[in-house]
C-alpha cells in the first residue's frame, strides 16, 4: 500500500515541478503589464514606499508598484540594464553607472525629491556640547584621529576630561559615505576605532546610554526620537545651526544635507502609469515625506523638477562626481549631461 | 583512585549541563524578548495587511503567502531530484572514483555558505535562463540549496535499512526498482521525510540568496491565484511574479526610524519562529507514525 503511494507522490511531485518550469517560462510577459518597478537606495526607500502606498489604494488593482533595497549602486545597476523603470537613489549617477546606461542606451530623468540630513548627536546628559565646528568633527573623524584623538578635552579645553565614545555608520551605508566626504573632505575616509553599525537604531541607542558618546545619524532617526538624543548644532557661516526641516530646507544646516533623488528611465516614463506615479510623487510627495520624517524640498524645487520631467529634459547635473553642499535649485539649473 | 574519577564524573556533569543550560538559557531568552515584544502585534489585521508606512496599518500577508510559494517551489523541485539522486548513489551507483568524487563533492556542498548559491542563481536563472526575479527563481535557487542536504539524509536513511532485506528481495526475483519502491523506500520514508523538513524549515528562513536574485521588500498585492474560472483552471503565472519573503520584511522593519516599527518585526519573527516550529514538530510526529509501520 505504502509502496505505491510513495511511488505516486514521487511522480507527481517530479510532473508538476517540470510542468511548472515548462509553464513559468512562456507566461513572463504576462505579469508585466502595468507594473512599475523601483530598486535602490534604503534611505530613499521610506519615502518611496509612503508614495507607492498612496498611489495603490488610488488606482485599486490597476497599477502596482513594487519597491526593493538594492542600495543606491545595486539600484543603478539594475536601472541600466533596463531592469527597474525607476531608481531610488541616495547619491547621484556616478561616471562608471552614466557609461553602462549610455551603452544599453538607457536616457533618464533625474529628480530630487527630498533631504536627508545628519545629524550629530551626543547623549541628553550631555551638559558641556551644544554646537561644534566642522573643523572639530575633522579633528575628531579624520583617519589621522585614530588612536590619538579619544578624550573630549583633545577636541575643545574646555570641555571634560573624559574618554570620547564614538558611534557611527558602518563603512557599506551611504550615510558613510556622505558624511566622510562633508566633513573629512574625501568619501570613506574616515577613523576606523569607533562603534559602527549599518542599523541606525541600535546607534541611536548606543548614544543615548553613554553621557561620554558622540555619533552621526540620518535625520529621520533623530527626528523620530527626539527625547532619546540631543542634537548638536553645526557652526555656520552666521553661527551654530540645529538640523531642523526649517534649517534643512533654507539651507542653513551645512554640510550635513543632502538631496535624494529618483532617476526614472526616459523609455518607461512614456508609459502612462510611469508618468501618472512620478507626477504624483513631485506633487503629493512633499505631505508624505514630512509623514516619514524626512525634510520636503522647497517648493520651487518641486516645481522646477516637474517642469523638467514636463519638457523631457533627460540627464544628470552633476556629471558623475558627487558634490558635498549644493542647493537643489542650482542643481536643476544645470544644462544636464548624458 | 577512585575518588579522583568520581570527581572527573561530577566535573563533566556540572560542564555538560552548564553548557546546555547556557544555549537553552540564550534561546528561550531571546524567544521570551521576541514574545514580549511582538505578541501584542500579532492578530488578524497583522496577518492580512498589506506593508505601510503606519506601523500600526502594516501587516505580513504578502511576505507569508511569498514565503509559502517560495517553499512549494522549492519542495517540487529539490525533493523529487535530491531523493532520486540519493537513491541513485547508494542503490544503482557502482563504487568508482568518480562516485566518491560526486559524494565528496555533495558533502562539501552542504556546508557551502548560502550567499555563494544566491550568487550562481542570479547568473543561472535570472541573466542566463531569462527566468528574472520571480517566485520560480527563488524557489529554485533554495532548491539547489536544500540538495545537498536532501542527498545526503536519503542515502543515510536508506543506509539503514538492512542489507538481507534487499537480499530476500533479490533471491525472490525482484529487479533493483522493484527492491527499492516496495521494500527500501518505504523503510526509509521516515528518515528521508524528516531530512526533507528539516531542510525546508532551514530554506524557510534563508536572507542573503533570495535578496541576491532580486527579493523585493514593498510588495503591495498577491501573486495570480493558481486556480483561475477560466480553462484549463489551472495558472502558473504566479511562478514569474515579483515577490517578498518573511525574513526579508523583518530586516525592512528592524531598519526603519523610530520604535513602532520595531513591535512588527517582532511579530514577523514570532510568526516565522512558529512557521519553522510547526515544520519540525510535523517532522516529529511523521517520524513517530512511519516508525511504527516498520517491523525489522
Amino acid at each position: 500500500m505504502l509502496s505505491s503511494q510513495v511511488k505516486w507522490s514521487l511522480w507527481a511531485l517530479v510532473i508538476a515541478s517540470l510542468v511548472g518550469v515548462g509553464w513559468g517560462r512562456g507566461l513572463t510577459w504576462a505579469v508585466q503589464t502595468s507594473l512599475i518597478k523601483i530598486d535602490g537606495s534604503s534611505t530613499v526607500y521610506p519615502v518611496t514606499e509612503a508614495v507607492a502606498e498612496e498611489f495603490q489604494s488610488l488606482h485599486r488593482g490597476k497599477i502596482r508598484v513594487t519597491v526593493g533595497i538594492a542600495g543606491s549602486g545595486g539600484g543603478f545597476k539594475k536601472f541600466c540594464r533596463g531592469e527597474i523603470d525607476i531608481a531610488d537613489a541616495s547619491r547621484p549617477i556616478l561616471k562608471e553607472e552614466m557609461a553602462l546606461c549610455q551603452k544599453n542606451g538607457i536616457s533618464y530623468y533625474e529628480l530630487p525629491v527630498a533631504f536627508d540630513a545628519l545629524t550629530v548627536a551626543v547623549s541628553p546628559k550631555n551638559t558641556w556640547v551644544d554646537s561644534m565646528t566642522v573643523e572639530e568633527l575633522r579633528k575628531i573623524w579624520e583617519p589621522a584621529a585614530q588612536g590619538k584623538i579619544t578624550r573630549w578635552n583633545q577636541v575643545r579645553p574646555d570641555w571634560p576630561d573624559a574618554q570620547l565614545v564614538l558611534f557611527g555608520a558602518g563603512s557599506d551605508s551611504g550615510t558613510f559615505d556622505y558624511f566622510t566626504d562633508a566633513i573629512v573632505g574625501k568619501p570613506k575616509s574616515s577613523r576606523g576605532d569607533y562603534t559602527a553599525s549599518e542599523d541606525d537604531n541600535v546607534l541611536v541607542q548606543g548614544i543615548e546610554r553613554n553621557v561620554h558618546s558622540l555619533g552621526y545619524i540620518p535625520y529621520a532617526y533623530y527626528a523620530a526620537q527626539q527625547k532619546k538624543l540631543k542634537a548638536v548644532a553645526i557652526v555656520g557661516k552666521n553661527g551654530p545651526v540645529l538640523p531642523s526641516a526649517e534649517t534643512v530646507k533654507n539651507g542653513s544646516y551645512h554640510p550635513l544635507s543632502r538631496p535624494l533623488f529618483i532617476y526614472v528611465n526616459a523609455e518607461s516614463a512614456k508609459r502612462p502609469e510611469v508618468r501618472q506615479f512620478v507626477e504624483y510623487y513631485l506633487a503629493e510627495g512633499p505631505k508624505l515625506i514630512a509623514e516619514v520624517h524626512y525634510v520636503p524640498l522647497p517648493d520651487q524645487a518641486y516645481e522646477m523638477a516637474r517642469e523638467r520631467f514636463a519638457k523631457g529634459i533627460v540627464g544628470t547635473g552633476f556629471g558623475g562626481e558627487p558634490e558635498v553642499g549644493l542647493p537643489v535649485e542650482e542643481i536643476l539649473r544645470r544644462p544636464p549631461k548624458q | 583512585m577512585i575518588k579522583r574519577r568520581k570527581y572527573a564524573e561530577a566535573l563533566f556533569k556540572v560542564l555538560g549541563l552548564s553548557s546546555l543550560a547556557l544555549a537553552v538559557g540564550t534561546l528561550a531568552l531571546l524567544f521570551g524578548a521576541l514574545v514580549v515584544h511582538g505578541i501584542g502585534r500579532l492578530d488578524w489585521q497583522f496577518l492580512t495587511s498589506f506593508p505601510s508606512r503606519h506601523a500600526s496599518q502594516a501587516g505580513i500577508l504578502p511576505a507569508v503567502v511569498g514565503s509559502t510559494l517560495v517553499m512549494l517551489v522549492t519542495a517540487c523541485a529539490g525533493i523529487p531530484v535530491g531523493v532520486a539522486a540519493g537513491i541513485y548513489l547508494e542503490e544503482y551507483a557502482k563504487r568508482t572514483w568518480f562516485t566518491e568524487l560526486i559524494e565528496v563533492t555533495v558533502t562539501n556542498l552542504a556546508g557551502v555558505p548560502s550567499i555563494i548559491f544566491g550568487l550562481l542563481a542570479l547568473g543561472l536563472f535570472v541573466y542566463m535562463l531569462g527566468l528574472g526575479a520571480s517566485i520560480l527563481t527563488a524557489g529554485l535557487t533554495l532548491a539547489l540549496l536544500i540538495l545537498p542536504v536532501v542527498i545526503v539524509t536519503t542515502r543515510e536513511a536508506i543506509r539503514a535499512v538492512p542489507v538481507h532485506i534487499r537480499e530476500a528481495a533479490f533471491a525472490l526475483g525482484a529487479t533493483r526498482w522493484q527492491t527499492v519502491a516496495d521494500h527500501v523506500l518505504p523503510y526509509s520514508a521516515a528518515g528521508i521525510l524528516t531530512g526533507i523538513i528539516l531542510a525546508l524549515s532551514r530554506a524557510i528562513g534563508e536572507t542573503a540568496p533570495i535578496v541576491t536574485v532580486g527579493a523585493l521588500t514593498f510588495v503591495a498585492f498577491l501573486p495570480p491565484a493558481p486556480i483561475t474560472s477560466q480553462p484549463p483552471y489551472l495558472s502558473f503565472e504566479w511562478l514569474m511574479s515579483p515577490f517578498t519573503v518573511m525574513p526579508i520584511q523583518m530586516f525592512a522593519w528592524v531598519s526603519r526610524p523610530g520604535e513602532d516599527f520595531a513591535a512588527n518585526a517582532a511579530a514577523a519573527g514570532l510568526l516565522l519562529v512558529g512557521m519553522t516550529l510547526t515544520m519540525n514538530g510535523l517532522a516529529i510526529y511523521v517520524r513517530y507514525r512511519m516508525r511504527k509501520r516498520v517491523f525489522w
